[in-house]
């Protein structure tokens, strides 16, 4: 089975190529829609069969590499086109297959008569594929492909509806700021091969090879510039800050793109990657102190914006972004394990939510079509009351929303937790460790409220559709239901191969699956922790404490939610009438974009047009135009001299030997 | 190898060609074209073989091969020779010439309507010039042809140009003979240094000259280069000569001719003259750097699709020349793969520029807008093109650049690659914003709205570069392995002499891994000859301070560096 793992990020490259050449001349959606969905199935086949063979095999013998074909080779350096399968590659595999598929087949059903239905069909499929590669690639440029593939297929799909101005910013915007993260991407790729080669003569991009000279990496200022370059990387493709404002802009594609893109896979590429690299990250406390300070810092402040915003779609990407920052707070205080399981319970519960989100927009556009209404589908003060005529989706819904608040039991509960309690208890950023876990805290309570602001606004209350656009208001066709459905039970369940161990003691010795699972990853950075006898805080007592506090939180933040926008809702107006400063700045996300504006777009582009008309047009050209003025000029004069009278260049030489005999003479 | 003079019968062929056409009624358009095209066909297919027989089993491995060497002329003490070859470094860029000069003509069919003739007789004579330039192993018929090369070119932009095309022309015209006049009083010098013989650059290669004659000659070798590169500041010709040129002019202007610059500096300014080359490495490395910038800021603010593409230029042959002067395996690869990416993907983007223009006789970006919905197929090609020019991997552009980047990031030029790493955003930021202005949005402007999609012809014209994109982003190694090893003839050249030139003078040796200037001291005095990353030179090199690991020799030839 390992031999056919090829055939993983294949199958939806050749879906991809066939709707893309063929797509037009096809045309019968189910086709075009039944290939592209097929060949993610098709993959996902693969990958559970390489995830059982993989499961088969004792830990440490749980690491395969296939190389296809050597890409370049030059001189020392060499990157194959090659394939590892681990747990970890494994994981994501399954993640971006599995929820991949589901996502395509919804499409099939949210995409149903749109114009370019196979070139978003064809799009999709391409993103599958980079992602593919993205995950299972065994060395970093191969990494790279996929990385700057997932960003090109992101751009296309922001930009899918390509007439509106809107859309193709974002997806312009989306590329540039991931572009800059590439920079920094690069810059590490070099760094790190570069010291190694030097300093030890290990010339290698492959992480297998790499993983295992780990201990050539000497803690220092050189591994710490590694790291934070890569996690430069990791900022612009999973929207952290300082490169986090692309991902509310790129909503502007199709709420699948919202929900298999900019939530569920590609965005945590950088997750993926620092766990890839963990036994780098490790060796730097500093990169480490960044990555938890950026991730915890990102969690608040995303989480901030989005209590405030109305559109549906941006409270989802803002909680994104914050769920994404938890990620990295969990990689940046050494809990990779933990970082990696809140990736798959966040893929299973936003992707839900954004896919139920899709529904409701669907019908909603469907119901305001009816009625030729220009009110936007996508905006909450248009809603309310859904549950009674969707039941499924908001079933669906609730259920994520509740994994996503932390309530027990559910899938983000038990990595949120897990990730809290490590934020308090790891043993590298000591003094730092409350903040860090105090920053995580409040987050998870406004994640609470601003989720069940969400719900309540959307489903509950009385509706403020008018008569007629609710009377055309319909629940959704089975193939965007059924992927729901399948979702809300992963968020549902899902969290239960990952039960922290002090839960897994009270539940009658349950042990932690997915920490056992992906050991052998983290092993080497486990180890070193150890031998560096580095002890961070052991009390039973403190994380129950822990535990029950977030619990209480994220009720306070639900609660909250509850009586201000269901039992009061003249509440939050008479609130913001209070402090019109403050709702004004988190309403338009803290002036972050036209901060950015005033500091580096305009400069640049003032920049561009100095150097152009400044020094192109005015000094160089100046210079070379002048120097012909400058010949013209003396040739006008020198034009003179060229009489064509043979006695005046006849007296010129007399002249010139007179004077040549007379510098010889008095000389 | 085959005993047929192969690369006398690929330059003249296009020659054989232009005088037929002589013959053909001018007023014939379509046996001229059929003609000029199936020449340069045919060329192209000739010039097939030099691929499979390179580096065949018996041959010179990485030297200079399908030689021919015939005394010439002999007037006084001078003495020229025609002689003949190529290696791995100009094996490709011929296979360039000939592959694009099909294409170029394929373009004209319609766009060109008056003096079709000479239009092609032009264009046949410039592939001459072309070809001979990269096969010359004689300095003066190098000369020869690199004049060639300028004539047709000046008429090409003067005669069938723009509106503004004498002006760009006459400045074409004399940017590029300044650079060439210093070249060849440059080479008559170098003539005389030799004492006599032939022009043979072989020949010119055992020469160890002194430092100060070294500079000098450098000097005038190196600025007649850079301005056909070209590189900052002397760049200011070419946004005038694309813009006015019309479209084949341009597709051949970026695609080859300007990689004669570059070829010119790998073939002659850098081996002949190693001292001097690494005296000024840091000047030509900033110069290389802000070239990169400069025009990628200068590109973004166009409103001219074309001047928009002549500044991309500019910032590609940044990165070509920072690689080259890295002076290592994957720097100096990565420079000659990024020549030839530079030539399909810019030569592609000027196809599309003509495309556009022969609908709307216009090349503003805001007469455009909303062109994606109108024309799909070229949208198509259009998004490939743009993005193999932004070097998103799994395109050619990709492999080239990251070459590069790599190469100067190990080599001594390590902060100017840091610098020029920051040129992959800028890029992406011209091109996309340039793509988004005239491909998305609403189709506003009415006379866009009756713009027909590619023809059969014109989707013809793109595939083979499309497929080229592809191909050589892809599976790029057949040209990095017959390039590598007359690569490292080149890098061994350029410092094995520095090394000769070096013991005898009282030039104090820096120990390896101490950096001096950036750019200069990894050359140092690390015998040329070892291995990279020797554990002795290891040890000593601290993780800041390590310039003298250099990845040296190939790993299919080692040492190959004793060959001089």
């Amino acid at each position: 089975m390992f031999d056919l793992v090829w055939l993983i990020p294949l199958c939806p490259l050749i879906g991809s190529v066939i709707n893309g050449l063929l797509g037009k001349k096809i045309k019968n959606e189910t086709v075009i829609g039944g290939i592209a969905a097929g060949s993610v199935f098709a993959s996902f086949m693969v990958a559970c069969g390489i995830l059982f063979q993989l499961l088969s095999l004792p830990g440490e013998e749980r690491v395969f590499q296939k190389t296809i074909f050597t890409w370049i080779q030059s001189g020392n350096f060499k990157a194959d086109i090659g394939f590892l399968i681990d747990p970890l590659s494994a994981t994501m595999l399954m993640i971006v297959t599995g929820i991949g598929f589901l996502i395509h087949l919804y499409s099939i059903g949210y995409m149903h008569g749109e114009e370019g239905f196979y070139r978003y069909f064809c799009y999709l499929n391409l993103f599958t594929f980079s992602m593919l590669c993205l995950v299972s690639g065994n060395n970093l440029l191969l990494m790279f492909i996929g990385w700057e593939g997932v960003g090109l297929c992101s751009y296309l799909l922001i930009g899918y509806y390509f007439h509106k101005k809107s859309a193709g910013d974002a997806g312009k915007k989306a590329f540039v700021m991931n572009r800059v993260g590439d920079f920094g991407f690069l810059l590490g790729l070099f760094t790190l091969f570069w010291y190694l080669g030097v300093n030890h003569n290990v010339w290698t991009i492959n992480f297998v090879e790499l993983a295992k000279n780990a201990d050539l990496l000497v803690p220092g200022a050189v591994v710490t510039t590694i790291c934070l370059c890569f996690f430069l990387g990791a900022t612009g493709k999973s929207a952290q800050i300082p490169l986090y404002t692309w991902l509310p802009d790129a909503m502007e594609g199709p709420t699948p793109v919202s929900a298999l893109i900019h939530a569920a896979t590609m965005v945590t590429a950088g997750v993926y990657m620092i766990a890839r690299m963990n036994f780098i990250y490790i060796k730097s406390p500093t990169a480490l102190l960044v990555v938890a300070c950026v991730g915890a810092a990102t969690a608040l402040f995303a989480a901030t914006i989005g209590t405030a915003q109305n559109d549906i779609k941006r409270v989802l990407a803002y909680s994104t972004v914050s769920q994404l920052g938890y990620m990295f707070l969990a990689m940046g205080v050494g809990a990779f394990t933990a970082g990696v399981f809140h990736l798959m319970t966040h893929a299973f519960f936003k992707a839900c939510l954004f896919l139920g989100s899709g529904s409701v927009i669907h019908a909603m556009h469907h119901a305001l079509h009816h009625e030729h209404s220009e009110a936007d589908p996508q905006d909450m003060r248009n809603m309310g009351g859904l549950y009674k005529k969707m039941p499924v989706t908001f079933g669906t819904f609730f259920i994520a929303t509740l994994a996503i608040a932390g309530v027990p039991g559910l899938a983000g509960f038990f990595s949120k937790d897990e990730i809290l309690w490590q934020a308090f208890a790891n043993p590298h950023h000591h003094d730092v460790n409350y903040a860090l876990w105090a920053a995580g805290a409040i987050a998870a309570g406004l994640t609470a409220f601003y989720m069940f602001r969400l719900v309540c606004m959307t489903f509950f209350g009385k509706t403020r559709l008018s008569e007629k656009a609710w009377h055309h208001l319909h629940e959704s066709p089975w193939v965007i239901t059924v992927p729901l459905v399948c979702l809300a039970t992963l968020s549902l369940v899902g969290g239960w191969i990952g039960v922290p161990k002090i839960l897994g003691e009270v539940l009658g010795d349950m042990p932690n699956y997915f920490e056992h699972w992906l050991e052998p990853v983290f092993a080497y950075s486990t180890q070193y922790m150890i031998a560096h006898g580095a002890h961070g805080v052991h009390s039973v007592a403190l994380e129950w404490g822990l535990m029950g506090t977030s619990v209480v939180i994220a009720f306070a933040g639900i609660g909250l939610a509850f009586a201000l926008y269901v039992i009061a809702p003249s509440i939050p107006e008479k609130f913001t009438s209070m402090v019109p400063a403050l709702h004004r700045a988190v309403y338009n996300k803290w002036y972050i974009d036209e901060i950015y504006d005033f500091v580096f777009v305009n400069p640049c582009k003032a920049l561009g047009n100095f150097l152009w008309k400044g020094f192109d047009v005015v000094v160089v050209d100046g210079i070379v135009n002048g120097i012909a003025a400058v010949v013209r000029g003396f040739s006008g004069i020198l034009r003179y001299v060229q009489t064509g009278f043979v006695h005046n260049y006849a007296f010129s030489m007399v002249l010139g030997v007179v004077l040549i005999v007379a510098v010889y003479l008095f000389r | 190898m085959s005993q047929l003079p192969l690369l006398s019968i690929l330059t003249f062929t296009p020659l054989i060609g232009a005088i037929l056409l002589l013959f053909v009624n001018k007023n014939s358009h379509g046996v001229l074209r059929t003609i000029a095209m199936a020449v340069t066909v045919v060329t192209f297919i000739l010039s097939l073989p030099l691929i499979t027989g390179y580096n065949a089993p018996g041959t010179d491995i990485g030297g200079f091969q399908f030689l021919e060497n015939i005394p010439w002329i002999a007037a006084g003490p001078f003495q020229m020779s025609y002689h003949l070859g190529i290696d791995g470094i100009s094996l490709w860029l011929v296979i360039l010439t000939t592959f694009i000069m099909p294409i170029a003509i394929l373009s004209t069919y319609t766009a060109v309507e008056e003096k079709v003739k000479e239009y092609m007789i032009c264009l046949l004579l410039l592939e001459v010039g072309m070809i001979g330039t990269f096969i010359s192993l004689d300095l003066f018929l190098f000369y020869i042809f690199w004049e060639i090369m300028l004539i047709p070119m000046y008429f090409m932009i003067g005669i069938w140009g723009g509106k503004n095309r004498i002006y760009a022309a006459v400045k074409f015209f004399i940017y590029t003979a300044v650079g060439s006049l210093l070249m060849l009083v440059a080479l008559i010098a170098l003539y005389f240094k030799a004492g006599g013989g032939d022009f043979s650059i072989l020949r010119f290669y055992e020469l160890h000259l002194d430092p100060a004659t070294q500079m000098w000659m450098f000097l005038a070798f190196a600025l007649a280069f850079a301005i056909k590169v070209p590189m900052f500041p002397l760049h200011t010709w070419l946004p005038d000569a694309h813009t006015e040129a019309p479209t084949a002019g341009s597709v051949i202007l970026a695609a080859v001719m300007l990689k004669c610059g570059t070829y010119g500096y790998v073939r002659f300014a850098m081996p002949l003259f190693p001292e001097a080359n690494a005296q000024f490495t840091p000047l030509i490395a900033t110069l290389s750097v802000i070239g990169i910038i400069y025009a990628s800021l200068v590109a973004m603010m166009q409103q001219d699709v074309k001047k928009l593409v002549a500044y991309s230029s500019v910032a590609h042959l940044g990165f070509v020349m920072l690689g080259v002067y890295a002076l290592n395996q994957q720097g100096v690869t990565g420079g000659m793969l990024q020549m030839l990416n530079h030539g399909v993907s810019t030569g592609a983007l000027f196809l599309i520029v003509g495309f556009i223009y022969e609908r709307r006789h216009t090349r503003l970006i805001s007469d455009f807008g909303g062109l994606a919905k109108q024309m799909p197929v070229f949208a198509t090609m259009f998004m490939i093109v743009t993005f193999s020019s932004i070097g998103l991997p799994g395109t050619n552009g990709f492999v080239g650049e990251f070459l590069v980047l790599l190469g100067s990031f190990e080599s001594g030029l390590r902060w100017y690659a840091i610098i020029a790493t920051s040129g992959v955003i800028l890029s992406a930021v011209y091109m996309l914003w340039m793509f988004q202005r005239v491909m998305f949005g609403e189709l506003k402007n009415p006379k866009n709205q009756n713009l027909k999609d590619l023809n059969a012809r014109e989707v013809a014209i793109m595939l083979p570069l499309i497929f080229l994109i592809f191909f050589l982003g892809i599976y790029p190694r057949p040209i990095i392995d017959s390039m590598a090893p007359s690569i490292d003839k080149m890098i061994a050249q350029t410092k094995v002499q520095k090394q000769v030139a070096q013991l005898p003078g009282a030039v104090p040796a820096l120990p390896p891994g101490h950096m001096a200037v950036p750019g200069m001291s990894e050359a140092g005095a690390a015998p040329a000859g070892m291995p990279a990353g020797h554990p002795a030179v290891g040890a000593e090199a601290a993780p800041a301070a390590a310039p003298a690991g250099l990845p040296e020799g190939h790993p299919a030839i080692p040492a190959n560096h004793e060959a001089k």
